[in-house]
This record gives structure tokens, sequence and C-alpha cells, in this order.
């Protein structure tokens, strides 16, 4: 069943400023010397890939297109080779634009508050140590595989109510949307369908049996005239949640994990000093942010005096924007107790992430089990570190030796 | 003479990311959606200055303003 396939190449990058690609190796390996590169030339650049493709390299540039929702529409959200017409409630209200962005976004928000995210957190714990008594008596792990991965499926598959046993399918199938799908369209539509027809079979069964879980609210919501939502936006939202809810913090965590294996001076002292963890995560979210949404210009504007033309895509990169030397001191280093954190690892302006609060609680506890079973690992030198491509950035194997070095 | 501090926060920009209330819980709060406003009349008792400040250079959106009276 399962989907380990690696998305097509594009021929290779050469000139970085005039015709960058965010599906390169090279990009996919290390892309913060290309961003350097690319920011110190314009707040935006431009390739002609992807029919036509900008990316702005500042935070400011990054900032002024994200609250810019007239000139820049989330209708289209991945940067991909294709443009197919796209359906109305792909995965509202992320694709949405104002005014039905607000009435769909406000519909999930309760169920994602800190306070509602304090509830599921014991949860979070037990599959956290879970997961961790699976292997730690191997003295190896492949840590993304076999830990960030499954800890952000399991909670969101708590939370929709279904089962946590199905992860590798639902793995699956934001592999085949994010990654994949950037250049195969059928590989999209198949996920896609396959997403809908799994959420309506569990529709159907709720309709005689309700529960209290996320596909319930959905089914059960009204709109403002007091209407159930059509069934195109609760699959929508349904997908969307299972899509956003996954390898974003799968990714976080690993990132984060990675580099506390390389950096044994920051283990330690979170190790000594627990209540500094939520202020690491937050500046190790800053650094490795794993989010790279994208709009679409709908009218020609300019960004931080660059010409933008209306047709072309918009790779809205969060991460170039929090290593912004400007914005940060000392952007490329990971300093755990930063205090000034204006980071926008989850969007800035009406799209910020609607998970924000639940992945932000599933590192922190993902972190603090792991520092206490395990307080000493590093990057085993026999296995590769390998990264994801495309829209969302982090680690997909993560090959650690576990206990003190021989 | 001691400065007194207020802060406030823009409903307006607000998107509730939800720094303040995680970093000055005290001084902020939250309603159902999320999204921030300030604790009674947003004054900020004695000893807590530093947190009004913290709450402001870490909020996004840059929705919360930090008043010296």
């Amino acid at each position: 069943m399962s989907d380990v396939s690696q998305p097509a190449a594009h021929p290779p990058v050469t000139d970085w400023v005039n015709d960058f690609d965010h599906t390169d190796p090279q990009w996919t390996d290390d892309p913060f010397p290309i961003w350097e590169e690319l920011r110190a030339t314009s707040p935006v650049v431009h390739t002609e890939r992807f029919l036509g493709c900008y990316m702005p390299t500042t935070y400011e540039a990054v900032r002024e297109i994200a609250n810019d929702t007239e000139h820049f529409s989330s209708r289209r959200i991945i940067v991909r080779d294709v443009r197919p017409e796209v359906a109305r409630n792909a995965a509202p209200p992320i694709t949405s634009d104002p005014p039905v962005h607000k009435p769909a976004k406000q519909l999930l928000l309760p169920p994602f508050t800190p306070d509602a995210m304090k509830k599921l957190e014991p949860r979070m714990r037990a599959i956290c140590n879970e997961l961790i008594d699976g292997f730690i008596a191997d003295g190896k792990v492949d840590a993304a595989a076999r830990y960030s991965k499954y800890i952000p499926v399991q909670a969101i598959a708590h939370m929709l109510g279904i089962p946590e046993s199905d992860s590798d399918l639902f793995i699956n199938w934001i592999h085949m949307i994010l990654e994949l799908g950037i250049k195969d369209e059928t590989k999209l539509l198949q996920a896609v369908q396959e997403m809908s027809a799994y959420f309506r079979t569990h529709i159907e069964a709720r309709r005689s049996k309700p529960t209290d879980d996320l596909i319930s609210y959905l089914m059960n919501a009204k709109d403002k005239e007091g209407q159930p939502l059509e069934e195109s936006h609760v699959l929508g939202s349904l997908r969307l949640l299972l899509i956003a809810g996954i390898d974003t913090t799968w990714s976080a965590i690993g990132s984060s994990l990675w580099h506390l294996a390389r950096t044994p001076a920051d283990r330690e002292r979170l190790i000594a000093e627990p209540a500094l963890i939520p202020t690491a995560v937050e500046e190790l979210l800053r650094a490795y942010s794993p989010v790279t949404m994208a709009r679409e210009v709908v009218k020609e504007t300019t960004v931080s005096g660059c010409p933008v033309k209306a047709g072309n895509m918009v790779l809205l990169s969060f991460p170039a924007a929090n290593r912004d030397p400007k914005m940060f001191p000392d952007a490329d280093k990971v300093v755990i107790d930063r205090r000034e954190n204006r980071h926008a690892a989850f969007g800035l302006g009406i799209h910020r992430c609607v998970g924000s609060n639940l992945a932000r609680m599933e590192m922190q506890v993902a972190l603090e089990e792991w520092l206490k079973r395990i307080p000493d690992f590093r990057l085993d030198p026999a296995g590769t570190v390998t990264w994801s491509q495309g829209t969302v950035r982090g680690p997909r194997q993560l090959p650690f030796l576990l206990g003190r070095a021989m | 003479m001691t400065e007194r501090l207020r802060v406030r926060v823009d409903p307006d920009k607000c998107q509730g990311h939800a720094r303040c209330k995680a970093l000055a819980p005290e001084l902020f709060e939250l309603d159902e959606y999320g999204n921030a406003h300030e604790a009674g009349d947003g004054i900020v008792p004695p000893g807590l200055e530093d947190k009004a400040w913290l709450a402001r250079s870490n909020c996004p959106e840059i929705a919360i303003d930090v008043i010296e009276e």
C-alpha cells in the first residue's frame, strides 16, 4: 500500500537568483545558504519554473504579502508544475479568500484553543512514551520514522475520531499530495479521492451513531444562516485537518531532535532547565520552520518595491523570513533562550495556522518526554539524514544512536 | 515617579497566535476562538512589567501595545 516513491526531478538549478527551484536536491538538503544568496540580491526574486513563481526573501516582504488578500489569493496554496482549475471548498479555510474565509475559520478555531489542547496533553504524553517503549532498548532508532512521524498523526486521528491504526494510510496520502503532487497531478487527485471516500464512510457511520469528535462537530456545524455546511465543505475541512496536522509537526519535532542530536550544549541545558523548553521550541520553530505556503498573484502590484505580475504563484517562505538578519539578530544561529522572537512559523495574517496551539503542545511534550528518557543521543554516522521536498521541510530519515557514545 | 504600564490588544490585528497568553497569562485572556484581549482594564500590576514587554515583543502580528502612563 505504502507509496515510497520519490518525486520526479527537474533540470538542476545553476542560477539560483533567476531560476530557483524549491524542489532541487540542493535546496532540499540545505536551503539556508540559498535563501541568504537570494535575500542579498532582492527582497523578491522570480523563476520561470512552475509557470512563473515569485519568492519574497525578507520578513518584511513576506508580511506584506501575507496581509494583502486583495492582490494575493489563497485559492492555490501549493506551488506546482501545473495549474488546473481549483475546486471550490478544496480545503477551507486555508484555500479561502475573504469574505468566505472568516466564517470557515471561526468554525475550526474553538476545538484548537490552548485550553482545548491542555485536555489532550495527557494522551500526547502517553503516545510519546508508547513510541519510546518500542525502541529504547535497541540502542539505535530512526527517530523520524519511529517517533516524530507518529506523534502528530495519532493526535489528529484521535481528534478526528478515526483509527490511529490507519496512520500509515494518512501519511501516504500526505506524501502524495504535498510532495509527489507538485509534479504529478494523478498522485494528488488519487490521494484526494481516497481521502474523500475514507471520510464519507466515517460520516455515514456517524449518521446512525453520533460521536463527540471533529467529524461529528463539522457534520453538526451550521453556517451564518443556520444551515448545515455543504458536504463538500465538511469534506474539504476534514482533508485540511488531516493534511495540515501531520507532516508539519512531524517535521518540526524531527528538526528539533536533529538539532539537539548535533548540539550537546543545548541538549544538556534543556535537561538541566526543562522550564526553558517552551522558549526553545519557539526558537526551533523559527530556525527550522517547516511550512512554506503559497499564494497566487491575482492583481498586479509591488512588494517591497518589486513589481509582481498577475498569474504567477508566490512561494510564501515563512522559513526564509525567519532567517532574515534584519528581523532577528544572529538569525542563522539557534539561540534556545532567545527572548524576542516574533517568528512567522505559523504564518501571518488571516491564515494563521489553526493548529498552532496543537503543534506547540505536541512539540513541547515530544521533547520533554524524549529528553526525560533519552538524555544522550547523537546522529548515527553509519546512516543518512534525508529531508522532505517542497511545501513542508523536515527530516524523513533521522538515524540516531541512543545512550552515551563509546 | 514610577510609571504605570497598560497593555492593549488591537482586535483587528490579533490572529490568535496566543503568544501573549502563554508568556503573560496574568495580563491577557483568550475568547472562544482563541483570539486575545487584555485582562480587565489592561493595567499591569507591579512586578509584571517584564512580562508585558515580553508579550509585546513576541506577538507575530504586532497587535500588542504597551502604554507608559
